[in-house]
């Protein structure tokens, strides 16, 4: 973990109520895909833990929903703002234990982490499919950056608006042959995840949290590994642990 | 050069500051981002006979400059804080730590008490009172004189280090409460752990928090604390660990005036891990600019 302050470069609203940032600063802690960064900002007394989407150097990409008074805020900032952050927590997706044809699911704001993870899959030279889930057509982001990096991405909406009508676990149904997966995304996702596959895979959970780097014991899970703190010991869980 | 040292029953710290329970685990995480030994000590996760889950999830909400929590004393129980977790910290941190216990029942206090106070490097047991006694009819122990009397009686009878009462801030007359555990025997005296709240979420249109009310704590509170360890002060003899809501230098000097003779520094550890460090570094130079040498000498000056 690192505290740093990183500038704002830029802030674009990528849809409905959807933001890309994108902040300079020391990113030399952030050292797996699947972590996140704790925010702190003005009025507001806790932090805001928002997931990695990307690393360039000292370029730190995040996507965010604007969902209460943090992200709201965060959301009318421009470029120039200077935020305090704290880098580098959570474990992060294991890639040691990737295969050589991994699926990536994600949800809504849990596509974000998944862009970081298909790069270093890809650089792995493994073959990397995706499978993104949002409401509409218009909810969607990032379908193009997902398709220029992986092997295959399919699009799903609840309203058939684009792509596959259905679910995620719809378009699960389309990839053939993955030895791995990888998802982030709500809850119900996960857990129907979960259920659609007989297949080896991590996934990263969300919880309230109250410091973001394991000290304050408000976001532990019970897992068959024993109590887990979701900030410190995840956000990321092995399949095989997972009690829901 | 300014003296940032105090003396807590016989144990001198380098200085005042002391993370509090709950807010710095068992320590040794913190050593990953500074030198966790210029701490002058460290309050340890509130520890059970068993170990503990703790309460479901969500245990957070955030407040104007605070936040409740409800974690409901997660702790993998005494007999791991000693065999695992203390172990653990010395690799780190050199000097006595404050055990911080937690019972259901007096005998628990009595269990947990007898065997930490057997431990080298615990300095100070400090006893929270602020759960419920499950013989009591679930009444916090912390909110009767003759409950708090009891355990701090029952305590006393087997540690021979120094022990403190952590007292709740939750009830009606604090210093009557203070006075209970001075006749009771008591080293010194902790206070205030948190304030009970709510917060309530309008799109569910229920508590935020899982077991509805929780512990609230942070800046917000820092002049209840200050408030009620003035107040401590003048009833009983006994030194005291002044906490709730200290984030700034000028706040332990604030706290050691109305009477606080080391500062726990709580939920600000939550938003910023360096805390500590920060006040501890900061010290001196809001020491100079109130005139002050000698730390020791302002301890009760408001009075």
């Amino acid at each position: 973990m690192k505290k740093g302050i990183f500038k704002v470069l830029s802030n674009t609203k990528l849809c409905e109520k959807v933001y890309r940032m994108e902040l300079l600063g020391d990113c030399s802690d952030i050292t797996a895909s699947g972590q996140f960064v704790n925010i702190a900002l003005d009025g507001l007394y806790l932090r805001r833990p928002i997931s990695v989407c990307d690393v360039n150097g000292e370029v730190l990409t995040i996507i965010y929903k604007v969902v209460g008074k943090g992200t709201e805020f965060m959301s009318g900032l421009n470029a120039g703002a200077v935020l305090d952050v704290l880098t580098g927590l959570g474990n992060g997706y294991n890639l040691d234990k990737c295969g050589e044809h991994n699926l990536l699911i994600g949800g809504g704001v849990g596509v974000p982490p998944l862009y970081l993870l298909a790069k270093k899959l890809k650089a792995m030279n493994k073959r990397v499919s995706v499978v993104l889930g949002f409401n509409t057509a218009k909810e969607c982001f990032y379908l193009d950056e997902f398709k220029a990096v992986a092997d295959e991405v399919i699009v799903t909406t609840v309203d058939g608006s684009l792509g596959v009508k259905g679910f995620v676990t719809d378009g699960m149904m389309k990839v053939m042959g993955y030895d791995c997966f990888y998802t982030c995304g709500p809850e119900p996702m996960l857990k129907a995840v979960y259920n659609a596959t007989e297949v080896s895979g991590q996934f990263s959970f969300e919880e309230r949290m109250g410091c973001g780097f394991g000290a304050c014991m408000g976001c532990s899970c019970k897992t068959k590994y024993g109590n887990k703190r979701i900030c410190k010991d995840g956000p990321v869980l092995e399949k095989e642990e997972i009690i829901w | 050069m300014v003296d940032m040292s105090v003396n807590l029953c016989g144990l001198t710290l380098d200085n005042p500051i002391i993370p509090a329970s709950g807010t710095f685990g068992f320590g040794y995480e913190f050593a990953e981002i500074y030198d966790i030994n210029i701490l002058g000590s460290i309050s340890l996760k509130g520890t059970t006979k068993e170990a503990r889950f703790g309460n479901p999830t969500p245990r957070i909400a955030e407040c104007s400059e605070g936040l409740i929590n409800s974690v409901g004393l997660q702790n993998p129980g005494i007999d791991k804080v000693i065999d695992v977790e203390i172990p653990k910290l010395l690799q780190f941190y050199k000097k006595p730590v404050v055990a911080n216990i937690s019972g259901f029942s007096l005998e628990e206090y009595v269990y947990c008490c007898e065997k930490a106070d057997k431990i080298d490097a615990v300095g100070i047991i400090e006893v929270n009172v602020s759960c419920p006694n499950v013989h009591g009819g679930g009444l916090s122990f912390g909110t009767s004189e003759k409950s708090v009397y009891e355990v701090t009686k029952a305590v006393k009878a087997v540690c021979k280090k120094p022990v403190f009462i952590k007292l709740s801030p939750n009830v009606t007359d604090i210093s009557a409460i203070a006075k209970a555990c001075e006749e009771g025997g008591a080293d010194g005296i902790s206070l205030i752990n948190t304030l009970l709240g709510m917060r309530i979420d309008l799109r569910r249109r229920k508590p935020v928090i899982a077991n509805k009310m929780g512990g609230f704590s942070g800046r917000a509170i820092f002049p209840v604390a200050v408030r009620m360890v003035y107040q401590v002060y003048e009833a009983v003899k006994i030194p005291i660990m002044g906490i709730g809501g200290v984030a700034t230098a000028e706040d332990v000097i604030e706290m050691m005036l109305a009477g606080a003779t080391a500062v726990q520094v709580g939920a600000e550890n939550l938003v910023n891990p360096y805390a500590c460090k920060d006040i501890i570094e900061k010290l001196p130079e809001a020491m100079e600019a109130y005139g002050i040498k000698d730390l020791k000498e302002i301890i009760g000056g408001a009075h």
